[in-house]
């Protein structure tokens, strides 16, 4: 019997996507192999209501950690409590987002053992953790086997998708007392983004620019492209990052985000190499350029050729409709 | 004040990587290498905060083989002031490279350790972290600025659609990502310079590590796919697709 422990995130209180993630890659590492799965659930007072969502999602047990310091990620104090959490585990997965790769090698390092990140795939064996993960941003992949010392492994964003597998999940309140240590480094401030739209590497649709837009205004029609799916991350190459076009945390590619959405559409982008490394593994990939012999159409899988000015507005304008149609 | 900023010799992101034919490896087809570019910008944030004090010592410390030293070379020709190489020809990655380097940087006793927030090469992005748990000091990773304010560091870190402001008590260790400054190119006088600098290289036994690969793989080919048409009459067939192949409108 394997215990496998989850970081259950939240923001605002509410559980992230990547934490149902997180849980339903646990669920079904239990399921084949026998065992439970204990979900950390850490947040503001209020969060325990969230427990519910994480049986839902396949949690057997679920720990609550709810301190109105824990509104905001306090490294020392979450590493503490999932270090706590694990104790005895074979498996410990945090999700891939920036707090679960900040935490995993804490935790790790805390516990004198090793961490992978970036996992696609996992497997538990006997005596180890089997996993696939990517490296130089997917130009190859590795296949390593972790010792369940516990394994601590931080899943890639969108490679799991979550599914629903309901357990009648025992809930338990943590009692939790922080001290000095735990607080010493505290946010001051959180600044949101304007926009509302996902982050590139969360987001299921990426529509990314690249120099083809031929200027930052231009990356409007992309917004609206963005807007029109109603759940898409506007994304960009690192040729317009470098310009200053657009800020580093929307670039994919091996100096940016490594992003696995369901559908990534690709316009104006040529697709240098170490671009193709950082979206391949997505879904789907649509690409629109102008050069028919551009390296992004060995890739996509599938093409329109053209001037975008022309296509991107007609695009918006389809998938708005179709979307009004549907819904 | 003294900076320690750990950097890490990578194949330049240009380059096309293949495994060897027995997955045992990986073919980096003749690559240049580079500073791991995230760590350029640890590097190039320690300088200017140098330059703004007016004062400090910037140390680049690297774990690796012995051509790091050429890549520390360069690092001390865009202004740092002395270089340790931890020289192993092994792979060492993760909690070993951790451990050698919170060794080296415990005897340093810095206000201040930078590095990237990833590598390039293994895309771990635990080093920092890890770093800063040996250390048993406080940390914060993805940050974009920062400034000192007191004992502390004042840290924007970014997460997915927001950026924190943290407050980080010195010493400590921060990961940089991509931030409002471009790394400098070493200039000619810097170059001369840095040939004069003190560059000490210390044999690492390199560390067992209990992650054990099994092997390298291609990625899935993806099949050149299906062109839909030229123009914008190519965009009704699009959302077609998207709705019916794709499933996904």
């Amino acid at each position: 019997m394997a215990t496998i422990v989850v970081f259950a995130e939240t923001r605002d209180g509410k559980l992230r996507k990547a934490a149902l993630e997180t849980t339903t890659a646990a669920r079904r590492l239990a399921d084949h192999h026998g065992g439970t799965v204990t979900a950390l659930l850490v947040g503001p007072p209020g969060v325990e209501s969230e427990a519910e969502t994480l049986g839902r999602y396949g949690a057997d047990r679920i720990l609550v950690a709810a301190h109105e310091d824990l509104a905001t990620y306090l490294p020392d104090a979450v590493t503490r409590l999932l270090g706590e959490a694990a104790a005895g585990a074979q498996v410990v997965l945090v999700p891939g987002t920036a707090v679960g790769k900040d935490l995993g090698p804490r935790l790790a390092a805390r516990l004198g053992v090793d961490y992978i990140s970036e996992a696609l795939a996992l497997e538990l064996a006997d005596d180890a953790l089997r996993l696939q993960r990517p490296r130089f941003a997917g130009k190859v992949l590795e296949w390593l086997r972790l010792p369940l010392a516990p394994a601590i492994v931080a899943l890639r964003a969108n490679a799991v998708l979550p599914q629903e597998a309901p357990r009648a999940a025992q809930v338990e309140p943590l009692a939790v007392v922080l001290d000095e240590r735990d607080r010493r480094v505290r946010v001051r401030e959180v600044r949101r983004a304007a926009s509302t739209r996902p982050d590139v590497s969360e987001a299921p649709i990426v529509v990314a620019g690249g120099r083809g837009l031929q200027s930052p205004e231009n990356f409007r029609l992309l917004e609206e492209l963005a807007e029109a799916f109603g759940n898409a991350a506007v994304g960009a190459s690192r040729a317009v990052v470098d310009a200053g076009w657009r800020p580093h945390s929307d670039q994919v590619g091996q100096t940016g985000k490594t992003v696995s959405p369901q559908l990534y559409i690709a316009v104006g982008i040529s697709g240098a190499i170490q671009h193709l490394a950082g979206m391949r593994t997505a879904r789907t990939i649509v690409a629109i350029n102008k050069d028919p012999d551009a390296p992004i159409f060995k890739v996509a899988d599938y093409g329109v050729v053209g001037d975008l000015f022309e296509i991107l507005p007609r695009l918006t304008e389809e998938v708005r409709r179709t979307r009004a149609q549907s819904a | 004040m003294t900076i320690v900023v750990c950097l890490k010799r990578v194949p330049d992101t240009e380059a096309r990587v293949r495994p060897t034919p027995d997955g045992r490896g990986v073919d980096l087809g003749g690559a240049k290498h580079v500073i791991n570019p995230y760590d350029e910008y640890a590097l190039e944030a320690a300088l200017r905060l140098k330059e703004a004090r007016g004062e400090g010592e910037v140390v680049v410390v690297s774990l690796g083989p012995t051509e790091a030293a050429e890549t520390l070379r360069t690092a001390l020709a865009m202004g740092a002031d002395r270089a340790v190489l931890l020289r192993t020809d092994a792979p060492v990655e993760g909690l070993a490279a951790a451990r050698a380097l919170a060794e080296q940087v415990r005897a340093l006793n810095p206000d201040l350790v930078l590095t990237g927030l990833k590598a390039v090469d293994d895309d771990l992005q635990a080093v920092g972290s890890m770093l800063a748990a040996l250390l048993d000091w406080p940390g914060a990773t993805a940050v974009a600025e920062f400034a000192l304010e007191d004992g502390r560091v004042i840290a924007h870190r970014e997460a997915e659609g927001a950026v924190e402001i943290v407050e980080v008590p010195r010493p400590c260790v921060l990961t940089i990502t991509k931030g409002p400054f471009e790394p400098r190119y070493p200039s000619l006088k810097g170059i001369m310079a840095a040939k004069k600098k003190p560059l000490d290289e210390v044999p690492l036994v390199p560390p067992a590590s209990a992650v054990e690969r099994e092997r390298f793989e291609a990625p899935p080919e993806r099949q050149g796919g299906r062109i839909l048409g030229h123009g914008p009459e190519a965009v009704v067939e699009l959302v077609r697709v998207l709705r019916e192949e794709v499933k996904i409108l």
